[in-house]
């Protein structure tokens, strides 16, 4: 037997976010249908940060410009809007780890069990920052993480991919994992989600983004596809600038 | 409060690729049908429109489409001394969720297995010997064999529109297909899809070293079809947007583009969806299904009585199923004894990615359909002689390049750092000139009487239910296949002229977090004898003759190719054996 409440309370959060039908029905007759598209995507605005504290996005802008450096041709992590996408993914269902299996009881497995932290990822950020700044002020004089050289920084992210740092409140390797699984996510995700600014990793690598027809292309093997890469969002120069 | 719905000829549980085909030939033969689907309905067009369907942190990174663990999800452990703890976010497989099931975000990659792997135990003990199979290997005849099942296969492939070149025509070998399959009784329907420049470098180089390579059978369409029931696929645009994502575009088959058009017009067919069915009902006697209890989004409780049940669920919830509901008995490794969670199997996946001179070489990555490239079977199944290597089973290998979204898809030659100045200088180079196959090396997972499913003593589903454990490791008899097939696709790349390649060998323990394919089979496997097969040769339960039982968890050990065009065939079987056979006289269709 279900307890009713208990499984009203849960069906609230698996459907949200799902697609199409969330309630169930009859299907009979027909294809249901029912016109334009049913599951359109959010778009991710600039403007002020939603999930970082001033002080923590202060901080996450110079590590994803450390994890993805600027060179002369392509922008870095920071100008590519890569803190503004993990912020907005903290905020949203990502962060929450919503629609994952959050039972208990919470044991430490094998590595090949998977991933078993009670943590949702904006726990895991908001403890790591905290973790990461009382580590940097402790060993630099007080300064903390933003406050250090590049060369530091670099230092101080190696030590904690090597393990050789211990955060009190979370693991600070397992942060860092987080760091490399969202920053080139931010990369190299569509421009709607936040990072990808004008599409600079599209375009350093060459990807076309939603193109979605090369029959055109198939054929002409070994030579580098021309056109320039085409966002959800479409592009600047399709869209007349307003002011 | 549970309340009871009018009885129905027939209840399907889910409705993906073998819930719709059973349901369109119970209802073509007269029956009353109603099919019940866990998951959303989707539509092609408006739930995928090319505007926004390609999105790779939506579908691939977050799983859109897919079950969402928290609705359920499966303990794992790779030992049975080990505690076995959730899997909490998907990794070494992606169940499917809504109608259309895992047909909606497959790469549609169609297959046959062939004709030995439906007598695996038979052929190999005849060739090499009882002695050559190790002792703990639990391997079976499926009870079914390729003749009988070529002209569902058949079916399957012009429902679809495959898009393919035969290699076995009536027992004539064709130039340019698979020379090692089964006899087909005609070509595809449709001509493979065009290939792209990786994929035609690797055939080179694979026919320069004595191989036969060939384009992989594909239900992405080569050209516009219509197929028998009068539906209407359109051409692929190789937009690199296929596994994980839907199709917009009407190109790739899906039960949506194929059947459900149809079977929706059926008077007598009606499915539910967003309603998970908890249980299948008994009567008092045990051996008579009476119908299943099913749950809605508004936590209301219904019973829907049928006097036929098709239980089409994937895999393991299919199993799971049993489990709750008491049907068949379940499997137990240490007395070697039982049925329902026996022979379950996975699959022995790996790669090799090759680096290429920048300067000479570009291969535009994105240019993809889930399923074009070029093959080669020289090493599935039996097709070699297994004597001199000590380990039996196979796969396919192939050039199979299914996308080049730049998350999943950016590789790196080793001793690259993780981050930093030269780790994007690294992506920037190596993009357009390093080929990662999406299938590369498919082997073969045969049976184990210590890898299984049971119930879980701790974890629960949202409703209360044990979770299912799956029990799973890779044994040596795999890891030894999985090193010589790498080596000799390794070689393949080599020929091809790339200047440094990197073997990603399948290496134990079996991995939860480490995506292989969704292929999980077993569980409640076809066989001819009830002491070691939950089902006869027509998927029919042994214990409750009114239960079928379609899907992968029919397999008693997984061959080296990818299942759906196997598991399809079945279900046309089951349903022709249904129609032709059971209907006449309801009952148990063989004496065992």
């Amino acid at each position: 037997m279900i307890h009713r409440r208990k499984f009203l309370a849960s069906a609230a959060i698996w459907f949200a976010g799902t697609t199409s039908l969330t309630r169930a029905s009859i299907i009979r007759d027909h294809m249901p249908w029912t016109p334009f598209p049913t599951s359109a995507p959010d778009f991710e605005r600039p403007g002020p940060w939603q999930f970082f504290t001033t002080d923590e996005a202060t901080a996450v802008e110079a590590i994803v410009d450390r994890i993805i450096p600027p060179d002369p041709d392509t922008p870095g992590g920071k100008d590519a809007g890569c803190a503004v996408f993990i912020d907005r993914q903290l905020k949203g269902p990502y962060g929450s780890a919503a629609g994952l299996y959050r039972l208990g009881p919470y044991t430490k497995g094998t590595k090949e069990q998977g991933p078993q932290s009670a943590n949702t990822p904006a726990e895991l950020y908001r403890k790591g920052l905290a973790g990461l700044d009382r580590y940097c002020k402790a060993n630099n004089g007080g300064k903390g993480f933003t406050q250090l050289s590049a060369e530091q920084q670099d230092g101080v992210l190696k030590k904690i991919e090597a393990g050789e740092v211990k955060f009190d409140e979370v693991d600070a390797q397992g942060f860092f994992d987080a760091l490399l699984k969202d920053v080139p996510e931010g990369f190299f995700s569509d421009p709607i989600h936040g990072g990808n600014k004008n599409m600079v990793g599209w375009s350093m690598i060459g990807f076309p983004g939603i193109r979605y027809d090369y029959r055109d292309w198939i054929h002409r093997h070994n030579e580098r596809y021309p056109h320039p890469p085409v966002s959800i969002a479409g592009r600047a120069d399709w869209t007349p600038h307003k002011s | 409060m549970v309340r009871k719905l009018p009885a129905k000829d027939v209840v399907i549980v889910g409705l993906g690729w073998t819930g719709s085909i059973m349901a369109y030939e119970l209802a073509d033969a007269g029956l009353d049908v109603m099919a019940i689907e866990r998951g959303p309905w989707r539509n092609t067009a408006t739930d995928h429109p090319p505007g926004y369907a390609a999105d790779e942190l939506r579908y691939r990174i977050r799983h859109e489409l897919f079950l969402r663990p928290e609705q359920t999800t499966f303990t794992f452990r790779n030992k049975m001394s080990q505690t076995a703890l959730p899997i909490r976010t998907w990794g070494a497989f992606m169940p499917p969720n809504g109608v259309g099931g895992g047909g909606v975000h497959w790469n549609a990659e169609t297959w046959r297995f062939l004709p030995t792997d439906f007598v695996l135990r038979t052929h190999l003990t005849q060739r090499y010997g009882a002695g050559f199979l190790p002792d703990d290997m639990t391997i079976q005849d499926w009870g079914v064999t390729y003749d009988d099942l070529e002209p569902h296969y058949d079916r399957f492939e012009y429902l679809c529109g495959t898009s393919g070149q035969a290699g076995n025509v009536k027992g004539q070998i064709v130039e340019g297909g698979n020379p090692f399959e089964g006899p087909r009784s005609r070509h595809y329907p449709n001509p493979p899809q065009d290939q792209p420049f990786g994929a035609t470098l690797f055939a080179k180089a694979a026919r320069d070293l004595g191989y036969k390579p060939f384009p992989q059978p594909s239900g992405n369409m080569s050209r516009a079809y219509q197929n028998p029931l009068g539906v209407r696929l359109g051409p692929c645009t190789f937009c690199g947007f296929c596994e994980w994502f839907g199709c917009g575009n009407y190109s790739k088959a899906t039960p949506q583009t194929t059947i459900l058009p149809v079977l929706l017009r059926k008077p007598n067919f009606a499915a539910r969806d967003n309603s998970e069915v908890t249980r299948i009902n008994l009567d008092a006697s045990g051996k008579r299904a009476t119908g299943v209890t099913f749950v809605d989004t508004g936590g209301n409780e219904w019973e829907q009585p049928a006097d036929l049940v098709i239980l089409s669920a994937y895999t393991i919830f299919n199993v799971q199923l049993l489990l709750l509901s008491g049907i068949g008995k379940p499997y137990d490794p240490v007395g070697n004894s039982g049925v329902i969670g026996r022979n379950f199997t996975h699959q022995t996946i790996s790669d090799v990615v090759s680096f290429f001179d920048p300067a000479k070489f570009a291969f535009n990555p994105f240019i993809a359909s889930g399923s074009i490239g070029m093959c080669i079977d020289e090493f599935n199944g039996d097709n070699f002689d297994h004597g001199p290597h000590g380990f039996v089973g196979g796969g396919y290998m192939g050039q199979v390049q299914t996308n080049g979204r730049p998350i999943e898809t950016a590789p790196v030659p080793p001793g690259t750092p993780r981050w930093g100045a030269q780790w994007k200088k690294a992506v920037k180079e190596n993009y357009q000139s390093a080929l990662k196959p999406g299938t590369g090396v498919h082997g073969s997972m045969y049976s184990y009487r210590d890898v299984y499913v049971d119930l879980d003593p701790t974890y629960k589903d949202r409703f209360g239910r044990p979770l299912a454990r799956m029990t799973i490791d890779f044994h040596d008899n795999e890891l030894k296949q999985n090193a010589f097939l790498t080596d000799k696709f390794a070689e393949i790349f080599q020929a091809m002229g790339a200047r440094q390649i990197v073997k990603e060998y399948r290496k134990g323990p079996y991995d939860v977090t480490k995506y292989q394919t969704t292929h999980l089979c077993g569980g409640a496997i076809m066989g001819t004898d009830p002491g070691t097969s939950a089902l006869n040769r027509y998927l029919q339960s042994w214990d409750v003759p009114n239960l079928f039982v379609t899907g992968a968890s029919a397999f008693p050990q997984n061959p080296g190719y990818n299942p759906t065009g196997t598991v399809a065939a079945l279900a046309y079987w089951a349903a022709d054996a249904i129609r032709n056979r059971y209907l006449k006289n309801p009952g148990q269709l063989i004496n065992a």
